[in-house]
Parts: C-alpha cells; structure tokens; sequence
C-alpha cells in the first residue's frame, strides 16, 4: 500500500496519542505493511536506521515488549544498547534524571522506555532532549500496544472504520485498555470497556466513541474483536475481586461468550495470560485466535515508528 | 513557471526507444528465458510493464515483472529534511537463478540504483542483474552503468530531466528543464 504525504506536523515522541493526528496514525499503520514484507523475505533487515542508536531503557520487567523493539530496531540496522533497570546502578539509588544523562552521555540517539511510574518516559525526553518511545508507563499509556491491536483488526477486517472493539477485564490497572481506548475511535472504530464495576474507571466513559458496561455478553454483541485484558492476581488482596473463579465465571473470554460477538469476530490479548483465567485455552488457542499475529504485528508496527521519529528532520 | 527548454523523446521517440531496447534485451540475453523485469518507483513501473509487453510480442513468453521501492535502502535517510515516504514493493515470483533487468526513467547520480541493487540482492540471488533506463543525464557518483539506455542526454546539475509517461501523467514525453525555471 502506498502512503501518501502526510501534512499534519510530525510529533517527536510517541508518549501517548496526545500530539497524533488520525492521519499519520494512519501511515504508521500502512507502512507496517512494509515492514511486515521485510519481516517476510529470507533477509529480515533494511538499511534505514544504520549508524543510529536506540537506546531499550527498561525500569520494569518485560519480555515481550523489550525483545519486540530490540528486534525491531535491529531489523532497521540500528545499534541496540539495552538497559535493564534491575542489574543497573538505578537498584544503587541512581536517579532517573543521571540515569538518561549518562546513556545520552554514550551518543544515544533515541529512547524506548518502559517505567513502573505514568509521565517517566515524559521525563525521558525531557532530560534527554532525544525522541522517546513510551514503552509502557504505569497504568497511563503503551501506545504500541494500541497500534499493534489497531493494525491487527484492520489486517483481518481491512478498516478499522465502523468496527466495534470490546476489552474486557481489569481496565482500571491496564494502560493497554486505555492507550486502545483513546487510538481506536481517533481511527472510525467503537470500543466497550468492561469489567466489574470495581476496576473500571467511570472517568473513561467521557472519551469519544468509548462506551463502559459491566456485562461481558453485552459487551461482544455486535463486537468484531473482543481483547482479554490480563488479570493480576494481587488485585485479589486490593479488595478489587471475590474470588477469581467468581471472575473468571463471569468475565472469561472463552467460546461460549464470544458466540455472541459477529460471527468473524477475532480474540485478542496483550500477554502475558493466565489461561484458563481471563480467557480460556480454547478460545486462545483456536481459529478465531489473532494472539500470535499479534506478537508479528507488532515488530512490524515498532519498525514502522522507529521509522517515523527517527528519519526526517521536518 | 515558465516551459521547458527542449522537447527530448516525442511520444513516438520514446515508443521507438523502448522497442530499440526490448531488441537489444533480447540480443543480449540471447531470447527471453529465464529473465524479469523489475521497476523502480515511481515511472520504471510502467516502463517495465511495456517493455515486459514488448518482450512478449518479440518472443512469445510471459516476462514476469516486479516492483520496487527503494526508500528503506536510501544512503541518506540520516540527513532527508523530510520523510520520504514508503511505496509497496511487490515482487511475486522467486528472482534466484533469473536475469533480473532493473529498469527507471532517468539515470543520474546512480545512489537510486545502488539502493536497487541493495534491495534486490535482499530478496534473493539472481543469476545477473541488468540496469534498463529511458535517458541517461550523466553526473554519476557512484561506478554504475547502464545495458540498456534509450537517450544519453548530456545535461547540467542545473537541469531537470522529466519523463512524463502514459500511465502516471497521461502522455509520453521527456522534457530538459532549467531547474529555476521549475520554481
């Protein structure tokens, strides 16, 4: 698919979707197609990013996000210098601020950041003066993940326009809910949040184009893709849940719910899961599942934003 | 903007030049087995469809044609002002053991074609790669030639060379411009 020019003025960072206009939103989506191509051919690699380094600054745990953007940024030629917060001078006490000044010290060119705490990968690229990818900060916002949920239901239904998204679970603790909440009506789709009423923000209700509701069969009806939402399991001791078999009785993704969606309508998770919690085996493993596409997509979808801050200076 | 300064290849010209092209192609490869013709975005698209078609009427045979965009291989993706933006590439059959003919409008610095051979190479291992161009403008950066070339146009830096195609601006022609006058 070719891309057209696109005239909105191209944000430096990819923090939220705050500075995003649908239009380049767009693009990223559409040259994911490219880079999906590359991910296809015996070598899986261009030259675009040669002789640039990014930095993977991850103050939390993660597998697959971290190795996604390492590969990512690899597949485009960059340098990878990879930052584990866990066996870093950060457990030393060293502060956020001397940690990116020391890596931006080391010519670093541009930053993908994880961090337990909302607004760290702002700070980020505040102290770094270099383009920042929020890899996943607190419970406010992971921005790839939404694109990659995005790119794939528009891989299988072809527009995300009209389309209607349920996400189910915890929304209250996931910053995957909520990235997804304010990208996919930006991009013509409807999402349903729902949960028990204990972890679903009332304050979501005021974005464009999201609706909340507490029963899942309400939810999927009409729903082209319906994404489990993992559970945390210490959420049980918060007060949050009775009982997890009471969740699961009630909010699992699994056949038997998802028979009341459209009849093509894909499953989707984030991961990590808890199977046979959130959602069943059967519906994670079977033909309606687009779990591991997802997984594909979005090294596809990171390749494509790394191509859209770091090349280009307009 | 003012008009060009020269009409290079008329409509006719440039059929003639194609079909002078598709003989030599077929000359040189000693028929048309085994070859592919891949073209380079924007206008070595078209080109490569006609001179496949060309290659057909000559021959007999189906030449299978490809596209490609060269963007994620530019050499200067690290000081662009502005995005380039990225074009399909498509290229539906195997191109190892095949004679691969790279075919573009205009042949100047040779950074695009360098890039192709970068991409191609990616894809597969051809048996040859060939370079098929309508005009050759000189000023080349880079050791590259081209096999098949159907006008060696002397030109200066401060020229345009612009090929107007059928299929993408709805007449063929080449035009040698003043690049002040293009302002």
């Amino acid at each position: 698919m070719s891309v057209g020019a696109v005239s909105a003025p191209r944000p430096r960072h990819l923090l939220d979707f705050q500075d995003w206009s649908p239009e380049r939103l767009t693009a990223i989506l559409d040259n994911a197609d490219t880079m999906l191509q590359v991910l296809d051919r015996p070598v899986k690699k261009v030259p675009a990013l040669q002789g640039l380094t990014v930095c993977n600054a991850f103050f939390e745990n993660s597998t697959r996000t971290r190795t996604s953007f390492e590969l990512a940024a690899r597949r485009m030629s960059a340098d990878v210098l990879t930052f584990a917060a866990g066996n870093s001078s950060v457990s030393k006490g060293e502060s956020l601020r001397d940690t990116v000044e020391v890596l931006t010290a080391y010519k670093v060119d541009a930053y993908i950041v994880r961090h337990h705490a909302a607004g760290a990968a702002h700070l980020v690229a505040r102290y770094s003066g270099k383009p920042v990818i929020n890899a996943g900060d607190g419970r406010r916002a992971h921005p790839t993940q939404a694109l990659l949920d995005a790119y794939t239901v528009r891989q299988e239904f072809g527009s995300l326009e009209g389309k209607r998204v349920a996400i189910i679970g915890d929304v209250r603790h996931s910053r995957v809910a909520r990235s997804n909440a304010e990208l996919l009506p930006m991009l013509g789709a409807e999402v349903v949040l729902c949960g028990p009423a204990t972890l679903l923000p009332a304050d979501l209700a005021a974005l464009p184009g999201v609706t909340l509701c507490s029963n899942p069969k309400e939810a999927v009806r009409g729903a082209h893709a319906v994404m489990a939402l993992r559970l945390q399991k210490e959420r049980m001791n918060s007060g949050f849940l009775g009982s997890l078999q009471e969740y699961a009785d009630v909010y699992q993704v699994n056949e038997a719910l998802m028979a009341g969606a459209e009849s093509g309508a894909i499953v989707l998770h984030p991961g990590p899961m808890n199977r046979d919690l959130e959602i069943s085996g059967e519906a994670a493993d079977g033909p309606r599942s687009r779990i591991l596409q997802q997984v594909e997509n979005g090294q596809a979808i990171r390749m494509s934003v790394l191509y859209h801050l770091l090349v280009g200076r307009d | 903007m003012s008009g060009p300064k020269a009409i290079i290849l008329s409509n006719d010209e440039t059929r003639r030049a194609l079909t002078r092209i598709a003989h030599e192609i077929i000359e040189r490869n000693k028929g048309a087995d085994q070859l592919a013709l891949i073209g380079i975005h924007t206008r070595g698209i078209p080109l490569a469809a006609r001179l496949a078609a060309k290659l057909g009427e000559l021959e007999g045979v189906e030449v299978p044609t490809g596209m490609l965009d060269i963007t994620l291989y530019r050499d200067d993706l690290s000081e662009v002002a502005h995005q380039p933006i990225i074009r399909e590439t498509q290229v539906p059959f195997d191109i190892s053991r095949r004679r691969v003919i790279l075919v573009d409008d205009v042949l100047y610095t040779g950074r695009t074609v360098r890039a192709a051979l970068d991409a191609l190479i990616d894809l597969g291992r051809p048996a040859g790669i060939q370079l098929a161009v309508l005009v050759d403008r000189g000023h080349r950066e880079l050791p590259i030639r081209a096999d098949y070339v159907g006008k060696n146009l002397p030109t200066a830096r401060s020229e345009v060379v612009k090929v107007k195609l059928h299929e993408t601006d709805g007449v063929d022609s080449v035009e040698l411009w003043d690049l002040e006058d293009m302002r």
